[in-house]
This record gives structure tokens, C-alpha cells and sequence, in this order.
């Protein structure tokens, strides 16, 4: 009973949050909604059980969208409207009603004829945490260690390009002191 | 019949957690206001009530009954959401958080936490760092430079010191294996010699720190720095909305205090002759009273000694601490 209102709440917010980062056109809009939008996501988790991931939504998510703001504080002002450029409204509506259609399609599939169950089935007593490293460092090993890498390739990449930039530009207190 | 009783006792606990910590910010703004003074060697708020004790409420009647402002050119949903933001925040984390060991009354045992959830740690912190988007949407809908100078420190503040206190508490959940904070409780049921602040110092510093940081305390407090942005994300705000911030602030304060009495300082076991909720009280306060100690002695620190100081010391620190704990538990 709860859960089934819990599940309809959750919903209805997590659309029209969504509906609005799509259709406004106001940045601070959109990405306020944004963020919304992905913490409330975080009350399916709970409601399926999975504590953990729904922790880690949103301590993912909220580190994640405000990276965003800092982009948006810097290319907009987010006072003003943005005027969008948009030519061919109709055609774009009815491909991505299409599309979302297809994807539901898709996704359905499987789950309309074969009866879908879970291959890691939450079990009682053992928690989030430890079921997650379970599979995590047996079945998906290959999988996380290669992620992790691409991240420090990542990681390592940025901290190459911003250096070269520190080097060259003089820093705010070198130009005050006059020592450039 | 079971599922009735649980809402009615969630719904009672969450009104009793919620007043309590309102009352208890409240009351921590009157012991900053006189702690300050003493420290300066003041007196503090003497005239309302037995040494100014009723100035709480003169206060209160202040933010209640003043004008509410909301100026022009302002993005008016944002500006009037982000106070709410900040304060619901705050609460919303409080409600992972063991205050008390259980007691029973009238033959039914209390559980004084309103949601045993098993990753209580992690929630508490995250739902923490989302109070960290009411000065961000103050300052970005504000129209007002100051608030952007604000909120854009905010977000700086926030990215980085979520970094140092998620890996700082990485070498106490490595050792207790836990994300429990009941569980992180009982681990150090054995008194004092039993407390995680022997085995973790460095963690315990890093993640009071982090703590400081998180919650906009003095010597991090750039995001309202009065002689820098006037008063930064706050600027533009009035009446009680400005005073939902605070509150905000400090039921931050209070999950910090508790989150580290729990975690490295003995939680609410037993201390010698003291029973453990008194205990609990007890750390929590001195804990507080730290914080605002460290506002009167400390000078405030700039952005980018700020930076320097969480990325070139903190975060590196940090990763050695956990590193040399992977190394004693293998």
C-alpha cells in the first residue's frame, strides 16, 4: 500500500522534474530541477531495498549536477532567458516520442514474455554493502579495474592540461606583488 | 495493526528529533552569542530575561515578525526554495543518526533513531552535502554580485571537502567493517581504551576538519565572509527565510558533533560512572563549545590558501591514512 504510493509520488516528481530541465529555458531552472530530479531518483532505490545504491545516488549526483552549476554560473547568466534555436519543432517532437516509445519497447520486451528475476537476489541479513563487493570483486572484477583505470587516465589527463595552463599564466598574487 | 503503530511512532519520533534539534540551534545561537563574549571578555546579551536568556526569544519574535524582502530581478521559486533547502536538508540527515542508547517506556522499548537504515553513515553524509544547495541557488538567484561570489565559493567548499571527509572516514569503516553507525557504536562498547580516536588519530583530525568545512564554520566560513562579500549567499535575505539558513547551519553543527562523538569518541556507551545518554550529551556539547572556541581564536582563512590547504595537505593525508590502515588489517 505504501510503497505502491510511495512508488507514485516518487514518480510523478521524477517526471516533471525531468519535464522541466527539458523544457525550461531559464538555466538556473533546469539544473535546479535536474538535481531534483536525480536525488528524488535515489526513492526507487530505497523502495526496492537497495539502500546503498540509493546512498550512493545521491552523494554521487549531488557532487555531479553542482560541477554542472559551476559550468552553467560561468557561460550563463542565469538571471535571463536563453533563446533557443529551434527550427523544426514539430519533426523533433514526433522523433524523440518515437524514440522513447522504441526504448520502452525494448526495454518491455524481455520483461513481457519471460518471467524476469533477479540473478542477485537481496537476502536477508546480509547487507547492501557487502553483497555489492561480493559480486563486484568476483564476477565484475575485469570490468571494475578497467573502469578504474579509465578514470585515472582520465584524471591524469586533466591534471596534464590544467598544469600546462598554470605554468604559463601568472597567478593573482604574483601579478599584485609585481613579480610579473 | 503492527504497520499503524510503526507510522504513528515514526511520525512522533520525527516531530520530537526535528523540535528538539530546531530548539537546540536555537539555543546554540544564544551560547555562541555569550561563549564569544566571554572569550572577548564581554559580557554578551545581559538585558532580556536572567542573564539574557530570554533574548532567545526576543530573537525568535525578530526573524518571525520582520519584513520578508524579496527583491527585484531576483529568480523568485529559487530565491524562496533555497532557505527550505538548507534547513530540510539538515533534518533530513538527521533522521540516520542513534542519539540515545534504548530505553523503554512503559513496557515499549524506544529505538531514539527514526531509520535504522544499514548504510546510516553514508546517508546522513550525503543528505549533508545537499544542504550544500541552499547557498548555491541563494546565490546564483540573488541578482546580487556578492551572492555569486557566494554560492560560487560554496560549490568550491563543497566539491573538495567531500573529497577529504569521504576518505577520511574510509579507515574507520575499513577497521569496524561497517556502515552502521549503531554497529560503529557497539564496536567501541569496551570503555575508553576501547574508542576509535587510539587507533584512528589522523582520521579523527582530517574528518573534523572536513566537519568544520562542510558546516561553514570560522576558519572556513568564506561563503558569508563579512569583510569579503558582505554577507555572501545571504546577502538579499530577510526575516525568516535568512533565518532558516542558520538553522540550517547549526543542525549541521549538532550531526557533525554527534556524527563524531559516535564515530571515534565512545558514542553512547557507558562512560565510568556516567549513564551513556548523559555521556552522549556531554560529548556533544563539548564538541559544539569546540566549534565555538575555534571561531574566537582562529583567523578566517582565504579561498585559496583554503584550496591549497584541502588538496595539497588534507587529501593527501588522508589517502596515507588509508592506505597504512589497509596495510595493518591485511
Amino acid at each position: 500500500m505504501f510503497e505502491i504510493i510511495a512508488f507514485y509520488t516518487f514518480s510523478i516528481l521524477v517526471i516533471g522534474m525531468f519535464g522541466i530541465v527539458v523544457f525550461s529555458e531559464n538555466v538556473l531552472y533546469a539544473m535546479s530541477a535536474l538535481a531534483g530530479g536525480m536525488i528524488l531518483i535515489s526513492g526507487f532505490y530505497f523502495l526496492l531495498g537497495a539502500d546503498f545504491l540509493g546512498v550512493v545516488q545521491i552523494i554521487v549526483y549531488t557532487g555531479a549536477v553542482m560541477a554542472l552549476y559551476a559550468f552553467g554560473m560561468m557561460f550563463f547568466d542565469s538571471a535571463r532567458d536563453i533563446k533557443e534555436n529551434i527550427k523544426f519543432k514539430k519533426i523533433i517532437y514526433t522523433l524523440s516520442i518515437l524514440s522513447a516509445i522504441f526504448v520502452i519497447f525494448i526495454l518491455m520486451a524481455p520483461i513481457y514474455s519471460t518471467r524476469v528475476e533477479a540473478l542477485y537476489p537481496t537476502i536477508h541479513g546480509v547487507g547492501n554493502v557487502q553483497m555489492i563487493g561480493l559480486i563486484l570483486f568476483t564476477k565484475y572484477l575485469i570490468p571494475f579495474e578497467v573502469a578504474a583505470i579509465m578514470l585515472l587516465a582520465a584524471m591524469i589527463a586533466g591534471i596534464v592540461l590544467v598544469k600546462v595552463k598554470i605554468e604559463e599564466t601568472p597567478s593573482n598574487i604574483e601579478v599584485a606583488r609585481g613579480e610579473k | 495493526m503492527i504497520e499503524t503503530a510503526l507510522i504513528i511512532e515514526t511520525v512522533v519520533k520525527a516531530v520530537v528529533v526535528l523540535s528538539v534539534v530546531a530548539a537546540m540551534g536555537a539555543f546554540a545561537t544564544f551560547i555562541e552569542r555569550k561563549v564569544l563574549a566571554f572569550m572577548q571578555r564581554r559580557l554578551g546579551p545581559m538585558h532580556v530575561g536572567p542573564y539574557g536568556l530570554l533574548q532567545l526569544a526576543a530573537d525568535g519574535i525578530k526573524l518571525f515578525t520582520k519584513e520578508d524582502i524579496i527583491p527585484q530581478n531576483t529568480i523568485k521559486p529559487i530565491f524562496i526554495i533555497a532557505p527550505v533547502v538548507a534547513a530540510a536538508s539538515a533534518f533530513v540527515a538527521v533522521a540516520a543518526v542513534p542519539y540515545f542508547p534504548e530505553f523503554t517506556v512503559f513496557g515499549y522499548t524506544v529505538h531514539p533513531i527514526i531509520s535504522d537504515i544499514n548504510v546510516g553513515l553514508l546517508f546522513v553524509m550525503g543528505a549533508a552535502s545537499v544542504g550544500m544547495y541552499g547557498p548555491l541557488l541563494a546565490g546564483l538567484s540573488s541578482a546580487n554580485k556578492w551572492s555569486l561570489i557566494g554560492g560560487a565559493r560554496a560549490v568550491i567548499q563543497l566539491l573538495s571537502f567531500e573529497v577529504v571527509s569521504g576518505l577520511s572516514i574510509l579507515g574507520p569503516v575499513m577497521m569496524m567493517g561497517t556502515l552502521s553507525l549503531i554497529d560503529m557504536n557497539d564496536y567501541q562498547i569496551g570503555g575508553v581504551s576501547h574508542w576509535l580516536i587510539w587507533k584512528q588519530p589522523l582520521a579523527f583530525v582530517l574528518f573534523a576538519i572536513a566537519g568544520f568545512a562542510e558546516t561553514n564554520r570560522t576558519p572556513f566560513d568564506l561563503i558569508e565572509f563579512e569583510a569579503e562579500v558582505v554577507s555572501g549567499y545571504a546577502t538579499e535575505y530577510s526575516g525568516m527565510r535568512w533565518g532558516l539558513f542558520f538553522i540550517g547551519e547549526y543542525a549541521n553543527m549538532i550531526t557533525i558533533s554527534v556524527l563524531v562523538s559516535i564515530i571515534f569518541l565512545g558514542g553512547y556507551n557507558d562512560l565510568w560512572f556516567i549513564p551513556g545518554a548523559l555521556a552522549m550529551l556531554l560529548k556533544v556539547s563539548l564538541w559544539i563549545f569546540l566549534f565555538l572556541w575555534v571561531r574566537a581564536a582562529w583567523p578566517h582563512i582565504r579561498p585559496d590558501q583554503l584550496m591549497w590547504f584541502c588538496w595539497k595537505v588534507l587529501m593527501p593525508l588522508s589517502l596515507i591514512n588509508v592506505l597504512i590502515t589497509g596495510i595493518v588489517l591485511v
